[in-house]
């Protein structure tokens, strides 16, 4: 285990604006010989919009060095709660390139698309027996859309019936996401506390769910990382009151052949194709969230759906009581490649993926509880919330600082202040794909840093020492917004002053 | 272990188990209740090793036919432009490509300063002052922008859309709308354009005004008057243009557009059958706190040194909540960047003469191609063209002779059973439209 | 810089952290030591409008931080007479002097009575204990 250098130095990196000579250029399209149509006037560009000028040699140069500035899963450790940082493999980008994927114009014939198409009927299936869900829709782009089309679905559900409900219930520790797309549906939100053991609240959801609830939301396990033990009581509360259960796939890595949202009693259920099924995360996206649903609730998926009619596949727009399209096509089949790469070379040991996934979380967290606070002593499932609340209040040692020195162990630090409810939250989800050693490293790297909290806390409050920029004054970003650059305005404009 | 992606040994297994304190993995999973466990195995296809894997997916992309395999001049919102060798630098990168959302900004400058890049180059392609860092495609960000709209103009119970907007980009609009408490109020094409008066009329109470340039019939509106419609309505007027016209079309910032939005796809990305792409959205700097989506921001470190950090997160989902400006988490960076990438090789010049050869490409189709256009307005880069014979079939004869000729506009609007829309990009040729001309001679007879 | 902790006799205090000076039948109000405490330093004050209806336990406005985003919870009903310029201008004020210069806005009481149900400092002091 190393600490890196303080100094070490990172080569400046200059804006792709700043690396542009008037000029230069790059690409040069091709310019048949054929005359240019004048526009009709005030349609033309009177302008030009200053794109970067440079040539193919400073342009690969200018990428590369900011990617060497990024830490990526294939740089180190990343044990980001909640992210599900696994690997990604390599193969699937060779899949995702090959012409009859990546050339292939999305309005295409049906009859000329069928290895698309069968792709995505494939995909589906599994998907459904993973989830124990009859019906799939691909559609949504990402978790977050996958929630809002869950809520939409509940809304058509029941207003085809005729009742009127307008509330969901989420869990105090659910991601901001799910509030955040129960607003976005025009429904109202009620919260329900977690209890000491890490579940959900009974007596506090008995007094809250009623007439007036459209459901639940809820992942499972929490974002504490523990399944829910009475989670068959939840989910009898619920149906007995007439509303359904909508389960947030963000934690699916902890349970995929083990335990089935549609066995736990959920009627709707949405994947992170990026977590729990690889697809890259690329700096933050694409993604894909597709749901999977009851029968009774399948007439209200998104169109077009994929359809298999003896060996012929189609896209089917015919459903009426559909809540219509929630994005464009089919969904993101780039990523549809990469999952259903990713899961055909597991087969039905997408199983020890999950074991291996809790194995790796409860063996980190073993190592790690008697350092750092426990919130809730149990065994966790595939992550765990620790806390820095006693060195915040020994030795004035954050969360934040403990993830600001991890970065010097070169290891991604985890989530921090997440959930809500553990105050100094450290939230680490090691993933299956770590072998021991680096989780030793890892755990070797946090004792380290307790100690240090303990020895030498000036050196965590200055922390870090080895990446490309010390700590940001993230207050100036927020109150002096600087969000494109400026092409030297605001220095011609201090000089005239 | 059975997947090459594990590293688990018998011996690593035995070790942690001790650590934990339990006797075997079983044990773990005791907390999952008995009533919830599955109790099988899953039923999925056998595994597959990697070189099994690949021949059973080459074998399912072998049979689609993809614009490689037969002249195409499918456009309607994913269209065939050039993707330069540069932009699988970035798309290759595994830093890129594996790192996630850069909340910890010292791990991760490369992402945020890229960022921060491609919006500043989206707010200069659309003459705006504030971009995201990118929403998940072209239909999308309408919803966004509308709901931004929503926002700012409270009490306002109508969202109006030019009809020759994306059918797929309204359809999202209206998936939403209810949501939002908006009823959505479509303003029918005239001759392939939209009337400015038929927009004033209808757009009273209206949150925002949605058009397109070019529509989705190929035609150029008259986009300053549609946005002057909108503003004297007092809505938001909001924009859906093609990133690859705005070397030669105006930016909507300077014709009083309120909110850009767009397919980024055009600019960088493969078709991939429909995605992943990468939709933008930038608007006017009094829409900044309301804006949806991550944003990326400049700062100096504690040594003064310029940074880039993930900037008014309180708009976001994972602060402000059940009152976000949107739940978008995870976005489209990667295929973003692929976008910065290639503009940043097309450049101004680069951009405007692809614009310029659409324009001359498109001409030349319109006159070479022995069809009526359908409307009279000029087009940018499509051309609609009426059909002796349902385009339907049009398509389906051509394509028997290894062309592709077009979208059939029935598929989303009555009366258009007989129209087909021709799409020319640069990589187009006179060749390419001289054979064209010549299939649909043929077939059309 | 922010300011040493306190909590002024003069002032009544609502459970939800903010703060009224009572001045005959207008108070002036803002958000507490714990609240700014809490939030770190602002970067954003978002008014409600000069002319407006604030209602007791009801919302107020908005105060942000880089992280956090908090409601202004009215402890008193009434019309926003001024909204505090400086707290606009520069929010950090808030941490900084909190119960002076960095007051957020000044109302018409339209319910004097409900003062009563305010706690005093010594009341609110235990309050943030418990916190």
């Amino acid at each position: 285990m190393s600490v890196s250098e303080p100094g070490r130095p990172w080569p400046n990196a200059p804006l792709v604006f700043e690396r542009s000579r008037e000029g230069r250029r790059a690409g040069r399209p091709p310019r048949p010989d054929l005359p240019v149509p004048e526009l009709p006037d005030g349609l033309g560009r009177t302008s030009p919009p200053r794109l970067p000028e440079l040539s193919e040699p400073e342009l690969v140069r200018h990428f590369t060095t900011l990617a060497d500035r990024t830490f990526g899963v294939d740089t180190g450790f990343y044990p980001l709660g909640s992210c599900t940082m696994k690997h990604n493999p390599r193969v699937h980008e060779r899949l995702a390139a090959l012409p009859g994927f990546r050339d292939l114009h999305p309005h295409q014939e049906d009859a000329a698309a069928q290895g698309a198409l069968e792709l995505m009927w494939r995909l589906q299936e599994m998907l459904a027996e993973i989830a124990g869900l009859p019906a799939v829709t691909l559609q949504p782009a990402a978790g977050s859309q996958g929630e809002l089309t869950g809520l939409m679905l509940m809304r058509a559900y029941f207003e085809d019936r005729g009742e009127e409900r307008d509330t969901i219930i989420t869990a105090d520790t659910a991601h901001g996401t799910n509030p955040a797309s129960v607003t976005m549906a025009g429904y109202k939100l009620e919260l329900v506390e977690t209890d000491a053991r890490g579940n959900l609240d009974l007596d506090d959801l008995r007094g809250k769910v009623n007439e007036r609830t459209a459901g639940l939301m809820l992942t499972n396990p929490s974002t504490l990382g523990l399944f829910d033990e009475g989670i068959e009581e939840v989910a009898r509360i619920f149906h007995d009151a007439g509303a359904l259960l909508y389960y947030d796939g963000a934690n699916l890595n902890a349970v995929v052949g083990i335990s089935r949202p549609g066995d736990m009693g959920f009627d709707i259920v949405h994947y992170n194709l990026h977590k729990t099924f690889s697809q890259p995360h690329g700096g933050g996206g694409p993604g894909g969230g597709p749901v999977a649903v009851r029968d009774r609730i399948a007439p209200f998926l998104p169109v077009p759906r994929v359809v298999r009619e003896g060996d012929a596949f189609r896209l089917d727009h015919d459903h009426p009581k559909s809540i219509g399209r929630v994005r464009g096509f089919g969904g993101p089949f780039g990523v549809f490649v990469r999952s259903y790469a990713f899961m055909r070379a597991y087969g039905p040991a997408l199983r020890e993926m999950s074991e291996v996934a809790v194995l790796n979380a409860n063996y980190v967290l073993a190592r790690l509880k008697d350092v750092y606070d426990l919130p809730y002593d149990r065994l966790c499932m595939h992550e765990f919330v620790l806390s820095a609340r006693t060195l915040k209040r020994q030795h004035g040692i954050t969360a934040l600082d403990v993830a600001k020195r991890l970065m010097d162990y070169g290891i991604h630090p985890p989530t921090i202040y997440f959930p809500l409810v553990v105050p100094e939250a450290l939230m680490v989800e090691p993933t299956e794909t770590e072998p021991k050693e680096r989780l030793d490293e890892f755990v070797d790297a946090m004792r380290a840093i307790a100690r240090e909290a303990a020895e030498s806390p000036e050196t965590l409050k200055s922390a870090p020492h080895g990446r490309p920029v010390r700590r940001l004054d993230e207050v100036r970003a927020a109150k002096q917004p600087v969000l494109r650059y400026d092409f030297g305005e605001r220095e011609r404009a201090d000089a005239t002053a | 272990m059975s997947s090459g992606y594990l590293s688990l040994t018998d011996a690593d297994r035995d070790e942690m188990l001790a650590a934990i304190g339990v006797s075997s993995v079983d044990e773990l999973f005791e907390q999952v209740p008995p009533g919830v466990r599955f109790g099988r195995d899953l039923d999925v296809p056998p595994a597959l090793g990697e070189a099994e894997l690949v021949r059973h997916v080459e074998e399912l992309a072998a049979r689609n036919v993809h614009t490689g395999a037969e002249l195409s001049f499918l456009g309607a919102g994913i269209y065939d432009h050039y993707v330069p060798s540069v932009a699988d630098v970035v798309l290759a990168r595994g830093e890129f490509l594996t790192a996630y959302t850069p909340y910890q900004p010292e791990m991760s400058q490369g992402v945020l300063q890229a960022i921060f890049e491609y919006q500043t180059v989206i707010c200069e392609l659309t003459g705006m002052d504030v971009s995201n860092a990118s929403g998940y495609d072209g239909a999308t960000v309408a919803a966004d922008a509308v709901f931004v709209a929503k926002h700012a103009l409270p009490g306002r119970t109508k969202v109006v859309l030019a009809e020759t907007v994306n059918p797929q980009v309204r359809q999202v609009v209206k998936t939403y709308a209810p949501g939002f408490g908006l009823e959505v109020v479509e303003v029918p094409h005239a001759n392939g354009a939209t009337d400015p008066d038929a927009v004033a009329a209808v757009a009273g109470d209206a949150a925002a005004v949605l058009f397109q340039q070019p529509n989705f019939l190929g035609a150029l509106e008259p986009a300053p008057e549609l946005a002057e419609a909108a503003r004297e309505a007092g809505t938001v007027p909001i924009v859906h243009v093609d990133p690859m016209s705005l070397g030669v079309l105006e930016a909507p910032g300077a014709y009083g557009a309120a909110i850009a939005i767009g397919e980024g796809q055009a600019a960088g990305n493969w078709p991939s059958y429909g995605g992943p792409h990468y939709g933008f959205l930038a608007a006017r700097s009094e829409f900044t706190r309301r804006m949806p989506g991550r944003i990326v921001g400049e700062t100096v470190d504690a040594d003064g040194r310029r940074a880039f950090v993930l900037t008014l997160q309180t708009r976001e989902q994972h602060i402000r909540r059940e009152k976000a400006t949107s739940n978008i988490t995870t976005n489209q960076t990667l295929l973003a960047f692929a976008g910065l990438a290639t503009l940043s090789w097309l450049g101004p010049q680069g951009l405007r003469e692809v614009g310029e050869t659409c324009l001359a490409i498109a001409q030349y189709a319109r006159e070479r191609i022995p069809l009526e256009p359908a409307f009279a307005a000029p087009a940018f880069k499509e051309v609609a063209f009426r059909t002796p014979l349902p385009a339907r079939e049009v398509v389906r004869r051509a394509r028997e002779q290894g062309v592709h000729p077009g979208y059939v506009l029935g598929r989303d609007y009555e009366g258009m059973d007989d129209v087909l829309l021709v799409a020319l990009t640069e990589k187009r040729t006179v060749e390419d439209v001289d054979r064209l001309a010549d299939v649909l001679e043929e077939v059309c007879r | 810089m922010a300011a040493a902790e306190s909590y002024p006799d003069d002032l009544r205090y609502h459970p939800e952290h903010d703060w009224a000076r009572i001045d005959g039948d207008e108070a002036t109000l803002g958000i507490t030591w714990f609240a700014q405490d809490s939030l770190g330093e602002l970067v954003h004050f978002e008014p409600p409008e000069v002319g407006s209806t604030v209602v007791k336990d009801g919302a107020a406005g908005e105060v942000e931080s880089v992280k956090a985003v908090s409601d202004v919870i009215a402890p008193l009903s009434g019309e926003v007479l001024e909204v505090n310029q400086k707290a606009l201008d520069e929010p950090e004020i808030v941490n900084e002097d909190p119960y002076g210069e960095g007051w957020l806005m000044r109302i018409r009481l339209s319910d004097p009575s409900e003062a009563d149900s305010l706690m005093d400092a010594a009341a609110y002091t235990a309050h943030v204990a418990d916190q």
